[in-house]
């Protein structure tokens, strides 16, 4: 076996894993505590991506860049949130189905702005251009800092859940919704701010992801395609499980490409397959 | 129910009409509207089946249809020689609807060990699955290209692919499908599954076995949709990765509800309402912003009419009623006094 090209798809595979655990993550959490699918979350990912473009065109700087398709997509995420979803408390087979009529808006209003073109989020100097590896030639400096990112939202996430108050109103409302309003808290608030958070990281993924690979219409369907699989592996609502999600989806999307191109996208769902069969629940959900 | 001949009447003028039609209105009618919406119907019937009688919400519908469609294409005939295996009409169009059957099956399978949005999930999850396994496979589906010049076949001399003899057989296939649907309803399989819609965990204590119900419907559903699939590919002559994307699958999501997954009728009423949306918008507004507005409908109708098109059309009915007054069908009922519609 080539051992230069198996290490290359190893880390195509983990820089893959990381952009699918950034977009996977806001969408768990947002299920987790909400019970919303949100079948609208490529269509945030996307707008994040073309804001993030704009400002990167306007600024030429990638921070901001990163900072303005954030913002925006969790501000779109809020206003789905109160405008829409909020009307109708705990029919989720209505908010889902409202989603999808946004998501069906959003790109094609994004359509109407953007064009049918590809863009690019030109990636800051200091992280142009590829790096020496041992073993495997150059490898693009930005995919591996795609990785680093993912790291670190992953432990922000970890901190945030674990160690603020904010987190721990978080995991009581996932466990426990009517409980956590009993004890006075303001769920209602704490629901916004979560529906911005999955926003957020949905925005932050579509910067990541315009840099690392491209902006166009479609990318919406993929990324809730490999989020709606993720997180069907990994179990809803849990951040452990997108991370293990993601990481066997974008092994199984990366070596079934690599190895048999045309199947690629089975091994994807064998493993979704394989998983509801044994674990329905997936395999860090919670129990029902 | 309670007055089976006025309701028996309805159904026969409605059928009648379907009949005499096509000699009386234009081609693009005939064609683009009544066939189109009878093909669309027929698809979305496969879902209300399973969302009005199951409670089971599929987005794996239209692919389902479109293995059916892929099956019919590669062992029939079209314009690339290179793939596929032509076999006769009738064997094409029986591969067809067995690779559909047992497609829609297996989405079964897998889609009843979740419930509701879950089910969603996994159904979408799989739909757009095969939209990339049909774009990336070559020796199959023939990745981007797809198929291409496939025609209806000629039956007994009779040229299906003309207007007015395949507007004759969108109408009995689904017309027969929206009986059989309207029929099942009533068979002891038909009221299990209701059954198991408004209480599986009861069901199972009576001792039915709440999986195989389940997946039973998902192969009569998979068997509508195979039809459906069939018709589809006739109409277009053409099948490729573009006709089995999201959107496609999300189409039949949104013409039942358009039109209500309450009541079978609501698949046909949907399908009309969206073919003649899609084909009278563009007068109104740029054409390439229709999304955006069915996208605007569907989220008003979310919003304000839960029931579709068809639970509209109930509640004017109702209220109309009320309003001359019950007297009038006092007597019919006997003692048992008006039943009140649910809300």
């Amino acid at each position: 076996m080539d051992v230069k090209f198996f290490l290359t798809v190893v880390l195509n595979s983990l820089t893959l894993a990381a952009l699918y655990f950034i977009v996977a993550a806001g969408f768990t959490l947002v299920f987790g505590l909400m019970r919303v699918l949100n079948l609208a979350h490529g269509a945030v990912y996307l707008l994040g991506a073309y804001v993030g473009f704009e400002v990167m065109q306007a600024t030429e700087s990638w921070l901001l860049a990163a900072a303005g398709g954030a913002v925006a997509a969790a501000l779109f995420g809020v206003f789905m949130h109160v405008a829409i979803l909020s009307w109708m408390p705990g029919q989720e087979l209505r908010q889902t189905l409202a989603t999808i009529a946004v998501s069906l808006i959003a790109a094609d209003l994004m359509i109407a702005n953007w064009g049918g073109l590809s863009y690019q989020i030109e990636v800051p100097d200091l992280l142009f251009g590829s790096l020496p590896l041992p073993g495997l030639g150059r490898y693009p400096i930005f995919r591996l800092t795609l990785i680093g990112i993912a790291i670190a939202i992953g432990v922000l996430l970890w901190l945030l859940l674990n160690r603020t108050k904010l987190g721990m109103m978080i995991r009581a409302g996932v466990d426990d919704r009517d409980m956590l309003a009993a004890m006075g808290k303001n769920v209602p608030l704490v629901f916004i701010a979560v529906a911005g958070l999955g926003g957020l990281l949905a925005g932050l993924g579509g910067v990541v992801g315009g840099s690392a690979l491209a902006i166009a219409p479609g990318e919406d369907a993929r990324v809730l395609l490999s989020s709606l699989v993720v997180v069907i592996v990994g179990g809803m609502g849990s951040v452990v499980g997108a991370a293990m999600g993601a990481l066997l989806v974008g092994f199984a999307e990366q070596f079934g490409l690599a190895y048999t191109p045309t199947y690629g996208v089975v091994y994807t769902f064998l493993i979704m397959v394989a998983v509801l069969a044994v674990r329905p629940r997936g395999l860090f959900g919670a129990a029902t | 129910m309670t007055d089976p001949t006025p309701q028996f009447r309805l159904w026969l003028t409605a059928a009648a009409l379907l009949v005499v039609f096509p000699l009386l209105a234009p081609a693009f009618w005939v064609t683009q509207i009544a066939s189109q919406s009878f093909i669309l119907g027929t698809i979305a019937l496969s879902l209300v089946l399973l969302a009005g009688y199951g409670g089971m919400v599929s987005l794996a519908q239209l692919a389902v249809a479109g293995v059916a469609g892929y099956f019919a294409a590669y062992f029939g005939v079209h314009s690339g020689a290179s793939l596929g295996i032509p076999l006769p009409w009738g064997l094409t169009i029986l591969v067809g609807l067995a690779a559909g059957i047992i497609f829609g099956t297996l989405v079964g399978l897998i889609a009843v060990r979740c419930q509701g949005i879950y089910m969603i999930m996994i159904t979408l999850a799989m739909a757009v699955g095969l939209f990339y396994l049909a774009r990336q496979n070559l020796g199959f589906f023939n990745a981007y290209n797809g198929f291409h010049g496939i025609k209806a076949p000629v039956v007994l001399g009779l040229d299906m692919r003309q207007p007015l003899p395949f507007y004759y057989l969108c109408l009995v296939c689904a017309g027969g499908l929206y009986a059989f649907v309207v029929y099942l309803g009533r068979t002891p399989f038909g009221l299990a599954l209701q059954g198991v819609r408004d209480d599986a965990r009861r069901m199972r204590t009576l001792g039915f076995d709440v999986e195989r119900i389940r997946v039973m419907a998902f192969a009569l559903a998979g068997f509508i949709a195979a039809v459906g699939g069939l018709l589809r590919l006739w109409y277009g002559g053409s099948i490729s990765p573009g006709s089995i994307n999201a959107g496609a699958s999300i189409t039949i999501l949104i013409i039942a509800i358009l039109g209500g997954m309450a009541k079978p009728i609501g698949a046909f009423a949907g399908a009309l309402l969206f073919v003649l949306i899609q084909n009278f918008a563009i007068d109104f507004i740029d054409r390439e912003r229709f999304n955006t507005m069915i996208g605007l409908i569907l989220l008003a109708i979310i919003l304000f009419l839960p029931n579709g098109a068809v639970g509209l059309a109930e509640s004017i009915r109702e209220r109309f009623r009320v309003a001359s007054g019950p007297a009038d069908r006092q007597p019919e009922s006997g003692a048992t006094p008006e039943v009140r519609p649910k809300p």
